[in-house]
């Protein structure tokens, strides 16, 4: 028996669909190894067919989830997926988190082991059945083997294998042996008819261990010998550390070392508290380099200038500027979307114990094998001899795609003797931030006698993210995420998008941020569509209608928002409704907002209707989780979010100065479930994108004022 | 230093200046207790000292001396607490569930004050506690719940 662990590939075609950029629906393949697979370890056989399955001799059943949690759910969507096929319950099961390993753990949809983008479930949705039907179809045939009988006459149930005829029945732990022997099936037949466990709002498997405080995440790694860390980069982007004393460090009870890196001091300790008093008492000397004097000011007068400039052609249709030409009146339109920060609740986090020629991390990351791949190449080692554990996240939002951090760990690491345990501030989680860039956007609609949109005109100015995150969402220039979703699911005669690439200074490292380009573009199309509503003098879900594919699933959406959400029923005075809906991830969304203002234009948002149609919604309390969820980090971006940089460096440091919503601010959050047999969506991100221009749109129909920058400014804000 | 965590009496040997936080996590191993911002602004790092809830982040352990520290370990050892954490399964609150311990700390702390709390009163004791994952609403929803579901005898007076 040949020890192999196999693993996920993705098909030749779902690596075509990236390379192309495809990100649409997409009949994912999954490929099982065609070996015989066992994991023998040291005599005690466990079956193993897949990298996701694991079956021991007492019939412990193991799930290893390529996704990472960090709150969506991933874990209990792995299990319901794996347990509806291996007929077992998914609180019967184990479950923990793949190492870093991207030839083996591979998104169907990336191309890589990263958790994000929406993706997860829409990736899981086949493999995880069909690895779990692998290893029912391979236990099934062990029993029929061992009985002498047809497996067609044997069935799963329960996690056991029975064969009606004689009455017989096994428990699988006791054919862990035989069915380790047995050639992994290529395409396991998949349950068709009703489903057992999927569809079914199940609680959490996650949820006990995060009530008691047992649940271990990324900051709370224990190890012996472990020591703790506190750590400051420059705080000028890009800049570098010249000197530092490291008496005053030294002098703290508890420090034991001061650790340099180029651009960086950490404090080495006993415990936390005594790595952060020491790193406190430091005095560094910085160089600041190139963006000594950076502010906020220069960031949006680039982006301003930048769309003066005719950007690479991302999409046509018609003859826009024939159109445009020949249209009755024009609107147009700039807007700026302001830096933010991820701020999930967890700060960066990261645990790394060098040895000599080895090393191994205990972060939880959303792309662990790219960590992995990084610190190979810091520490000058080979992947091989790289071990990344992952753990549990609290909150990513996109911050941890990057591994910058880990590779910091892990230089750190390397100048200290045994493992240590480096957190960041909260203050340098605030400063030292992936952001999501500065993002303008000029739109020109020319309208036909009606008001309807004839031509639509969409520049982007925005960083290539894609360019060196995922290439394979760049294409001819043209960042696919930036670009995506810039006319939303409107049916219109022509258009033309054209995309102005900016990226940020050196030093300044930005990435992907909750919603992504929806969140962008969503905010931007839908307060343009519900411009030209107003002003065509219509009802915005009417006017929306009239430009919606008749029959589509959003404009049942739509539909279903504006009869849930009392859309049309009387206000009070200085209340307003507004709506915002979208296509994305594979998911439809629309959500109306009701927004009261008071005399002095301060704004409350009493309540919120979402109605989503998500596909088939494997664990609807986790749906609807995640659309609560995204509403609510929308709310804090569309309200507050806002980084600004003065002399290189971010201004904001806490949630004092980087405010969010808290439960004063929260908005009772309806959720509606469209039924559905379609491939699941995403649900992680769409909440968030349709919350700034609902919020907005309301405040419109208040004050007939529409604002175009974010966050809301409550100084443009007054009743009518 | 001396101080009572969860019913035990333990040893730290820290600067009386060192926060009650770090003392928890990372000398007593009781990693339940999180950190978010360091300048009680998030109340991911809630504990129970003397019966009042605590930012353990910006309280020195120097100053605890006899009052007894409960942690979200131990928070099953109350009535208040089991309903609470009862409540919060059966509402599935729980997302990435970073916040969690400090959101049921600061929520046992309301009830043992409030029984039957209002929405007035959970925005005001439950305001100071960050969620990153908005589970604002099912937080509401479940320490109404835990509020329904404490025995008489367990209420305070
Ligand atoms: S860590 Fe103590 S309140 Fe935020
Ligand atoms: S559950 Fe993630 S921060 Fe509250």
């Amino acid at each position: 028996m040949k020890p192999v662990v196999t693993g996920f590939s993705p098909s030749r075609r779902a690596l075509l669909a990236v390379a192309a950029g495809v990100i649409g629906e997409l009949a994912v393949g999954f490929r099982l190894s065609g070996d015989t697979a066992v994991a023998q370890t040291a005599g005690a056989p466990t079956f193993q067919p897949n990298g996701v399955v694991r079956i021991d001799r007492g019939g412990v059943v193991t799930l290893i989830s390529p996704y990472a949690e960090m709150g969506q759910g991933a874990l209990m969507s792995v299990a319901m997926l794996v347990a509806e096929e291996l007929e077992i319950e998914p609180s019967d099961v184990r479950i923990e988190h793949a190492i870093g390993d991207n030839a083996r753990y591979v998104s169907p949809l990336l191309g890589e082991q990263i958790t994000g983008g929406s993706l997860s479930l829409r990736g899981a949705w086949k493999p995880m059945r069909q690895a779990g039907a692998a290893a029912r179809v391979m236990l099934v045939e062990a029993a029929a083997h061992t009985w002498s009988v047809p497996a067609a006459a044997c069935h799963a149930e329960a996690g056991h294998v029975l064969h009606p005829a004689s009455g017989r029945r096994v428990a699988y732990g006791a054919l862990v042996e035989v069915a380790s022997t047995l050639e992994v099936p290529q395409d396991p037949p998949l349950k068709t008819g009703t489903l057992r466990v999927v569809g079914k709002a199940l609680a959490r498997i996650d949820s006990p261990s995060k009530v008691d405080g047992s649940a271990i995440f990324g900051i709370d790694v224990r190890l012996p010998g472990l020591r703790y860390a506190s750590v400051m980069a420059c705080p000028v982007f890009g800049g570098s550390l010249r000197r530092v004393d490291h008496a005053p460090a030294l002098a703290v009870r508890g420090v034991r070392q001061v650790v340099e890196l180029p651009n960086a001091i950490a404090v080495v300790a006993d415990h936390t508290g005594a790595a952060r008093k020491g790193l406190a008492a430091l005095k560094p000397e910085w160089s600041d380099g190139a963006n000594a004097s950076l502010d906020t000011a220069a960031l949006v007068s680039t982006c301003d200038t930048a769309l003066e400039t005719q950007g690479l052609i991302a999409e046509t249709k018609g003859e826009p500027a024939r159109a445009m030409g020949g249209a009755k009146a024009t609107y147009e339109a700039v807007f700026r979307l302001p830096m933010l920060a991820h701020a999930a609740l967890e700060p960066l986090s990261c645990t790394a114990h060098v040895r000599p020629g080895s090393c191994e991390i205990w972060a939880g990351s959303q792309a662990p094998g790219r960590a992995r791949n990084e610190v190979a190449l810091a520490l000058g080692l080979s992947a091989e001899a790289v071990r990344v554990n992952n753990l549990l996240i609290g909150g990513g939002f996109g911050r941890r795609l990057q591994s910058e951090w880990i590779t910091q760990a892990a230089l750190i690491a390397r100048q200290v003797d045994g493992p240590v345990k480096v957190t960041w501030s909260r203050e340098e989680d605030m400063r030292q931030s992936s952001y999501r860039f500065h993002n303008h956007s000029r739109v020109k609609v020319g309208l036909d006698d009606r008001g309807m949109p004839a031509s639509w005109d969409h520049r982007i100015v925005g960083p290539a993210v894609m360019a060196w995150f995922l290439p394979g969402y760049f294409r001819n220039g043209i960042d696919l995420d930036v670009t995506g979703g810039a006319y939303g699911p409107y049916v219109l005669p022509s258009l033309s998008v054209d995309f102005v690439r900016n990226d940020p200074p050196s030093g300044l490292l930005v990435g992907n941020w909750r919603g992504v380009g929806d969140t962008r573009n969503g905010f931007i199309v839908e307060s343009v569509i519900d411009e030209l509503a107003h002003r065509a003098g219509r009802d915005p879900v009417d006017y929306r209608r009239a430009l919606l594919e008749p029959g589509s699933r959003i404009l049942a959406v739509l539909d279903r928002a504006a009869m849930e959400g009392g859309w049309g029923n009387a206000l009070p005075r200085n209340s307003g409704r507004g709506v915002a809906i979208l296509s994305a991830f594979g998911s439809h969304i629309a959500l109306v907002s009701q927004v009261d203002m008071d005399e002095q234009g301060r704004i409350r948002v009493p309540r919120m209707t979402c109605v989503v149609d998500c596909g088939r919604a494997v664990n609807p309390s986790i749906v609807r989780q995640q659309i609560e969820g995204g509403i609510i980090f929308g709310l804090s971006a569309a309200l507050f979010g806002k980084i600004t940089v003065r002399d290189g460096q971010v201004e904001q440091s806490n949630f004092h100065d980087y405010p969010v919503v808290r439960m004063n601010e929260s908005p009772a959050i309806e959720v509606i479930i469209m039924d559905s047999v379609e491939e699941p969506g995403g649900v992680g991100e769409p909440g968030t994108a349709v919350v700034a221009p609902a919020v907005l749109n309301a405040i419109r129909s208040i004050t007939g004022k529409r604002l175009l920058s974010l966050p809301l400014d409550p100084t443009m804000v007054q009743p009518a | 230093m001396l101080i009572q965590v969860n019913g035990t009496k333990r040893e730290a040997d820290v600067d009386p200046d060192t926060p009650l936080l770090w003392v928890l996590r990372d000398v007593f191993g009781l990693t339940g207790t999180k950190f978010g911002c360091g300048i009680a602004m998030c109340g991911a790092c809630t504990v129970h000292v003397g019966g009042q809830p605590r930012r353990a982040c910006v309280t020195p352990v120097g100053d605890i001396g006899e009052q007894p520290i409960v942690t979200i370990e131990a928070l099953s050892g109350s009535a208040t607490g089991q309903a609470l954490q009862k409540a919060w399964l059966s509402t599935d609150v729980v997302q990435c569930g970073y916040c969690q311990s400090g959101q049921l700390m600061q929520a046992a702390a309301l009830l043992d004050a409030k029984p039957a709390p209002d929405d007035a009163d959970i925005d005001a004791a439950m305001s100071g506690n960050i969620c990153r994952c908005g589970t604002y609403g099912r937080i509401r929803a479940a320490i109404k719940q835990a509020a329904v579901d404490l025995p008489p005898s367990a209420k305070a007076p």
